[in-house]
């Protein structure tokens, strides 16, 4: 049963939801290490309670999942996660590095300690603001920044504690065209380079298209994983929706998705999820 | 104790013979030690009470206080039990509250005005003088004796302790709640374990300020600190030095003058703000380019 190589993330009849009522349910899936995988579905299909119980903030409904091979912890050392449309207030005052060094050891009781342990964490945000390319403003306060610059400082806070599985819930949502295609490029060159997992949460799969190995979809109560040109078309979505789904493309080859979004009739479509 | 600062004596011209009048007596002593206690309490909670979107919370919790205090009165109670009393069962609650929930400050609202019309009730069952309901509204902080100063030092030490030890989980959690709780910090301990501390840090305060004039120690010192400098450890030192000079400073002027204490931190500590404000007015502008072009929600 067990594989060759072990995924990074495996699920099996795994269902998520909130009061054991499933919002999706009967979900396999394997990500292998150093996939880049994009996660759609519309709105409240249960994108954001995936990367929860994946986060170890939700129990499974039913079902299990395994990270690197144990179930789903919070506070996993090996998740770096960037959480959905965060936009903090203009008067947040903290400077984009300390923001970053929290990430580094702020789950750690007391004060910060000086001495080596200083010099490591400044090390590693000095690394991490180096990855996202965001030295220039990280001495300025957080709440002062543009949405593309504080964007890049969540991304320098998980990737400060040198994950292997990055989980980034919407990282583009709130960005202009030319900043969706910048964190794109940057999030794919960074997985590359340190070997990383990414399952990124998006809207749109098109900027994403020319980086992702596999794409996920998360609609109607169930979920499905695939390679972006066996799953995104016409026939393979209505197949596993069991709905009639369409796959448009425009003359720059840009896909839209048609049809997730419509509610079907399912038993369990009060979907609880806060997204 | 009060009528001594009506009849205070003169300044002299030399600072040090002023110093040496002002500490000339016990009672301005306790005043200065307890002062300097609460302020500097103050002043670091007041980091965290910003952080965390909680200055309402302070306010409210002081009122509630004040509830708390003239009841225990009514009852032969110590106003100060009182006072702990039901700021730390108000501050559980609100803790339990979450830090962002929606309703949240409505909910306070509402508890607070609720509180109060309790407190005007227990001052009128109270037939007593209306000295400890002053005291209690605006502070009275030159009524401290020693045994005060030592419990206030207690209070005060215990809260410091407290605050050190949760440092870097609280600032995680009061900065980035969802990242924190990923990460394993208990965010909703942590909410409550917070409003309690700061329940304790409230109840000291009121000695000082009362309980209409809290804002003036707990956000006023720290909101001002955050305009001069970003780093947490700055910003918290900043606010406790300013929090220590506006009480000081205070108790100093109010000593030569025949008006009260509160009225002299108060106004130092709201002219301080008003400086800074005006100081550090281009920071806000200083990226030329709205603040965030592409931000859409």
């Amino acid at each position: 049963m067990t594989a060759a190589a072990r995924a990074d993330i495996h699920a099996r009849g795994l269902a998520g939801g909130y009061g054991g009522r499933p919002v999706w349910s009967g979900a396999n899936f394997r990500i292998e290490p150093g996939s880049f995988v994009a996660l759609l579905g519309p709105n409240g299909a249960g994108k954001s309670t995936l990367v929860r119980l994946l986060l170890g903030l939700l129990p499974p409904a039913a079902g299990e999942v395994e990270i690197l091979g144990a179930p789903p912890q919070r506070g996993n050392p090996a998740i770096g996660y960037l959480p959905q449309s965060r936009h903090f207030d203009p008067e947040v005052s903290i400077r984009g590095r300390d923001y970053v060094g929290l990430g580094f050891d702020g789950h750690r009781w007391g004060l910060p300690q000086p001495g080596a342990h200083r010099r490591r964490a400044a090390g590693a945000v000095a690394e991490a603001l180096k990855a996202v390319d965001a030295e220039t403003y990280a001495d300025r306060p957080i709440g002062r920044l543009s949405g593309g610059e504080q964007q890049r400082l969540l991304l320098a806070q998980a990737l400060v504690g040198s994950p292997r599985i990055l989980l980034l819930d919407e990282p583009l949502s709130n960005l202009d065209v030319r900043n969706q295609g910048a964190m794109t490029i940057l999030v794919a060159d960074i997985a590359r380079r340190r070997g990383l997992t990414v399952l990124l949460i998006a809207h749109d799969v098109n900027p994403l298209l020319p980086y992702i190995d596999q794409v996920m979809f998360v609609a109607q109560g169930k979920v499905t994983i695939g390679q972006p040109d066996d799953v995104i078309n016409s026939e393979a979505l209505s197949r596993i929706f069991d709905a009639p789904i369409e796959v448009l493309r425009d003359s720059r080859g840009r896909v839209f998705v048609v049809g997730l979004e419509e509610q079907v009739s399912h038993p369990h479509e009060h979907p609880p999820d806060t997204e | 104790m009060r009528a001594v600062t009506n009849v205070g004596p003169a300044p002299d011209l030399n600072p040090i013979v002023d110093i040496q009048i002002l500490l000339h007596y016990a009672f301005m002593q306790h005043a200065f030690e307890a002062g300097a206690v609460v302020a500097l309490t103050a002043g670091v909670i007041g980091y965290f009470v910003l952080m965390r979107n909680s200055s309402f919370a302070a306010h409210a919790l002081s009122h509630i206080g004040f509830a708390g205090a003239t009841g225990a009165v009514v009852v032969g109670l110590s106003p100060v039990a009182g006072l702990l009393a039901f700021t730390v069962a108000a501050a559980a609650v609100m803790g339990g509250l979450g830090n962002r929930l929606r309703g949240r400050d409505v909910t306070i609202g509402i508890v607070l005005a609720w509180t109060l019309g309790l407190g005007v009730l227990f001052l009128s069952l109270y037939t007593g003088y209306a000295t400890e309901a002053y005291a209690l509204l605006f502070g009275e902080i030159l009524g401290i004796s020693g045994r005060d100063v030592l419990i206030t030092l207690v209070a005060g030490v215990v809260t410091l302790l407290a605050l050190a030890w949760l440092y870097r989980p609280l600032l995680f959690a009061s900065v980035d709640e969802d990242v924190a709780a990923a990460r394993g910090v208990p965010v909703a301990a942590l909410s409550v374990a917070f409003m309690i501390i700061l329940a304790v840090a409230v109840s000291e305060a009121v000695q000082v300020v009362g309980v209409l004039l809290i804002f003036a120690l707990i956000v006023t010192p720290a909101a001002i600190a955050e305009r001069f400098t970003t780093r947490p450890s700055r910003t918290i030192a900043l606010s406790a030095l300013l929090a220590l000079a506006f009480t000081w400073s205070g108790l100093a002027i109010s000593f030569f003058t025949p008006y009260p204490v509160s009225f002299f931190i108060t106004s130092i500590a709201f002219g301080t703000y008003v400086l800074a404000r005006l100081l550090t007015r281009p920071r806000h502008s200083r990226h030329g380019a709205p603040a965030r072009p592409d931000a859409v929600s």
